[in-house]
């Protein structure tokens, strides 16, 4: 069973990835994915939207589909919404198993199906006071395809 | 029905989200994109170009030819851009 969230705050990865080796001696790979607010042209703060009824439900179906493919003895997926600044972390999925391949597998995996399969909209607002929403990208949704 | 709107949809037609009585010609997704269009506007130009507008049914991604009830809760949104 996965662990997700969907939060404001920070997340503290040392203590998400204590949380899934605690206590265990069966897990050989611990494979890990932050995400960061990139400053951009200019970019003064990243704000993130969700459906939140939905958002935690997607999440949860995401996580599922990793644990259908890949022996893992343990998930975690957080994703950070609201008001983001440069250098903030927004994202962070955890993924251990007994092997390497099937840790960074799923973990690679998780990350291509966050971006195209759970409900969360990227706002720009830069320096200049000027805001966009952030556009889908094709190389996003080829890349969860691959799987 | 009650209908969701996020991110640039929600912009355009300005509100979260409204209670819709469903004509009975509207059926599924693409149905109710073509109705939502017609109540205003701001409706009109959110909804000019549905192949930029993904949906949802009680919180499960849906398309175009996908029932809907008036039961439902629907959403509509650009594609998404997380992680």
């Amino acid at each position: 069973m996965a662990r997700i969230a969907v939060q404001e705050a920070p997340f503290d990865i040392a203590a998400e990835t204590a949380a899934l080796t605690e206590g265990r001696t069966d897990i050989g790979a611990l494979a890990s994915f932050t995400g960061l607010c990139r400053a951009d042209d200019g970019l003064a703060a990243m704000v993130l939207e969700h459906y939140p009824a939905m958002t935690e439900r997607a999440l949860a179906k995401i996580a599922a589909e990793a644990e259908a493919r890949w022996p893992l003895t343990g998930c975690t997926i957080i994703h950070r919404v609201g008001r983001l600044v440069p250098g903030a972390p927004i994202v962070l999925v955890l993924t251990a198993s007994s092997h390497r391949s099937a840790a960074l597998e799923a973990c690679a995996f998780l990350m291509d199906w966050l971006k195209t399969k759970a409900p969360f909209w990227k706002r720009e607002e830069f320096t200049t006071g000027h805001a966009r929403w952030v556009e889908a990208r094709h190389e996003d949704s080829a890349a969860a395809q691959r799987w | 029905m009650q209908i969701l709107y996020f991110a640039w949809v929600r912009e355009k037609i300005g509100m979260a989200g409204e209670e819709i009585a469903r004509p009975d010609h509207v059926t599924d997704i693409g149905t109710l994109m073509r109705h939502l269009a017609t109540l205003s506007p701001r409706h009109s130009d959110a909804f000019a170009n549905p192949m930029t507008i993904r949906a949802a049914i009680n919180q499960d991604f849906a398309t175009a030819g996908d029932a809907v009830t008036d039961s439902d809760e629907v959403a509509f949104f650009p594609p998404v851009t997380g992680g």
